[in-house]
């Protein structure tokens, strides 16, 4: 299976991730070789089978709708690089998604 | 050329649960920034969503009260988008199985046609934090507060169905009307519980083809909607006149000031969300036994009621509108019949009159009111036995309201009852023909409009209590002497 450079610039641009053309070159080989490897799951005969629709077993698991006690809001802005009375800052954002 | 304007709608609902959708932290609107969040909806490291219950019951219910099918598998996707306000980078939410599909909500429009506006889907979501932008040009920032993120939300898409601006006005508030009436949301839009994005295009009457399609973003109010939607008919309709339709679709926004939309950014760069399944969440399977028990806990619907409420009690349409708008009124106006064995038409005019003008002066909802049916009831069996006079009644009436004491309570407590004795109203009546020569002399002379002069004045001597039937009668007894 292939994965072409202009599709691993797509995939990098939504991952917001910056590619120069030698890498697009390099990783498009390199998960081409990926997904030919993962792509063995399709030579599996499931001919006459259910379609896993997903990965667990399990179905329906419910909390009640009950209150719990949320952090204090020192620990959860304890990481945060820059803050304001009470908020997270973080840099100018432009356009709303 | 005639051209047709098409709208689709989807409408974000904030769900009223306690706690959020996939942790325990309040669900409340307007705390502190950053109190009411915990690694969950913060999106830590290793923190699991675990469903809220009561959120799924809250969708399956506004699926039905919608008219759709409750799907009987389904499940949640992960949609992958960066922006700050959404801690995991990515909102569980449902894309190709969601929970509810189908179904639609009949409208009337302006014209008195009756349209039907199918629903294509409602799924279930998590709310993304809140963004406050702060400071200008390149010291500007912006301030985050997840107190929002994680709240239960449903997004409700329609078909491409409405034809106006006003339809699609007119549809949300029908919608809002029913999701407030089911109790899944308080629908508010001034606190971003109840929100719109709007799709329009224009194109030649006639035509089997979609024109291009705009859409326009975060539309806060009835107004900006409609508003909004006329402004981009107009100017879609306009381009199409002038040959020049437009060249690409657009996400646009809304401006309140200028009163026009503004371009944002292409369609085409329609966002790639890359949906898989939250392989941290078990998918939902929803039993029969479970949709049959909501569907019986729903509560009669507004239209229903109001029907009914013409047919069954001959009420007129427009007391029938105002009473079945609001839940807590209608619930109201049917406790009081219940205990009253008079006309509906009396107790609608008391609900929709002094009630509902001492509630808005007093901003309060029927069920805070300490006013209960019961006593309401009581009060007009008290004026149809003659006990109190109509005129008392108001006093008697606004007293309950601000105590919550029974009609009987006051009138003995402030010796309202209406004077019925005969000897008594007799002797009153006398009185005042002594006092009042004239006016008498008047009457006898066939001038019989001097009656009233006359009544009016036993009334006041009485203090409104005396039984005005009585005191005609007695009037006219007297003066044929």
């Amino acid at each position: 299976m292939n994965l072409e450079k202009e599709k691993v610039k797509h995939l990098a641009e939504l991952a917001r991730l910056e590619l120069g053309e030698e890498e697009a070159a390099e990783f498009s080989r390199q998960l081409s070789e990926v997904l030919a490897y993962a792509g063995k799951v399709r030579e599996a005969p499931v001919a006459g089978m259910e379609p896993v629709i997903h990965l667990l077993s399990l179905a329906n698991v419910f909390r009640e709708d009950e209150v719990e006690p949320s952090l204090p809001r020192e620990e959860a802005l304890a990481n945060a690089p820059h803050r304001e009375e009470g908020f997270f800052r973080v840099p100018r954002i432009l356009e709303e998604n | 050329m005639n051209y047709e304007t098409v709208i689709g709608l989807e409408v974000h609902v904030e769900l009223k649960t306690e706690a959020k959708v996939f942790c325990g932290c309040a669900a409340r609107f307007g705390a502190e920034p950053n109190t009411h969040v915990c690694p969950g909806c913060l999106g830590m490291p290793g923190a699991l969503p675990v469903l809220n219950k009561r959120a799924v019951e809250y969708c399956i219910k506004a699926g039905l009260a919608l008219n759709c099918r409750i799907a009987p598998f389904s499940r949640f996707d992960r949609k992958q988008y960066f922006y700050p306000d959404l801690p995991h980078a990515y909102q569980i939410s449902q894309d190709d199985l969601p929970l509810c599909a189908g179904g639609g909500l009949k409208i009337v429009n302006p014209a008195g046609e009756e349209r039907l506006v199918r629903i294509n889907r409602i799924h279930l979501e998590e709310e993304a934090g809140r963004t406050y932008h702060s400071g200008t040009g390149t010291a500007g920032y912006s301030l985050l507060d997840f107190n929002r993120s994680g709240l239960p939300l449903i997004e409700i898409v329609t078909e491409p169905d409405l034809r106006s601006p006003e339809e699609a006005r007119i549809f949300l508030e029908k919608l809002q009307e029913i999701l407030r009436y089911i109790e899944v949301s308080d629908c508010k839009m001034e606190e971003g519980s109840f929100r719109c994005d709007a799709n329009i295009s224009v194109r030649p009457a006639g035509s089997r083809e979609f024109g291009r399609r705009m859409e326009i973003k975060n539309l806060n109010s009835f107004k900006a909607i409609q508003a909004a939607l006329a402004y981009e008919e107009n100017r879609l309709g306009s381009l199409l006149a002038a040959g020049t339709p437009p060249e690409q679709e657009e996400s646009r926004g809304w401006d309140e000031t200028r009163g026009m939309t503004f371009f944002m950014r292409p369609k085409e760069k329609a966002t790639d969300y890359r949906y898989f399944p939250d392989p941290d969440l078990p998918p939902l399977v929803i039993a029969e036994e479970w949709v049959e028990a909501i569907r019986a806990g729903l509560p009669e619907l507004p239209e229903e009621k109001k029907n009914r409420y013409v047919k069954e009690y001959g009420l007129p349409v427009q007391d029938a509108d105002l009473l079945g708008s609001f839940r807590e009124t209608a619930e109201f106006f049917e406790a009081t019949l219940r205990c009253y064995s008079g006309e509906p038409k009396t107790v609608a005019n008391w609900v929709m009159g002094d009630f509902a003008r001492l509630l808005n002066l007093e901003k309060l909802t029927p069920a805070q009111s300490k006013l209960k049916p019961e006593a309401l009831a009581a009060m007009l069996q008290m004026i149809d036995d003659g006990q109190i006079s109509g005129k008392i009644a108001k006093t008697v009436f606004e007293e309950m309201f601000y105590s919550g004491k029974s009609p009987r309570e006051i009138v003995a407590e402030k010796g309202l009852a209406q004077i019925s004795d005969e000897n008594q109203l007799t002797a009153v009546v006398r009185e005042i023909l002594a006092k009042h020569p004239g006016p008498v002399a008047d009457y006898r002379a066939g001038k019989t409009k001097a009656l009233g002069f006359l009544v009016g004045q036993v009334m006041k001597e009485t203090k409104g209590q005396a039984n005005p039937g009585l005191v005609n009668k007695l009037l006219r007894e007297e003066l044929d002497k």
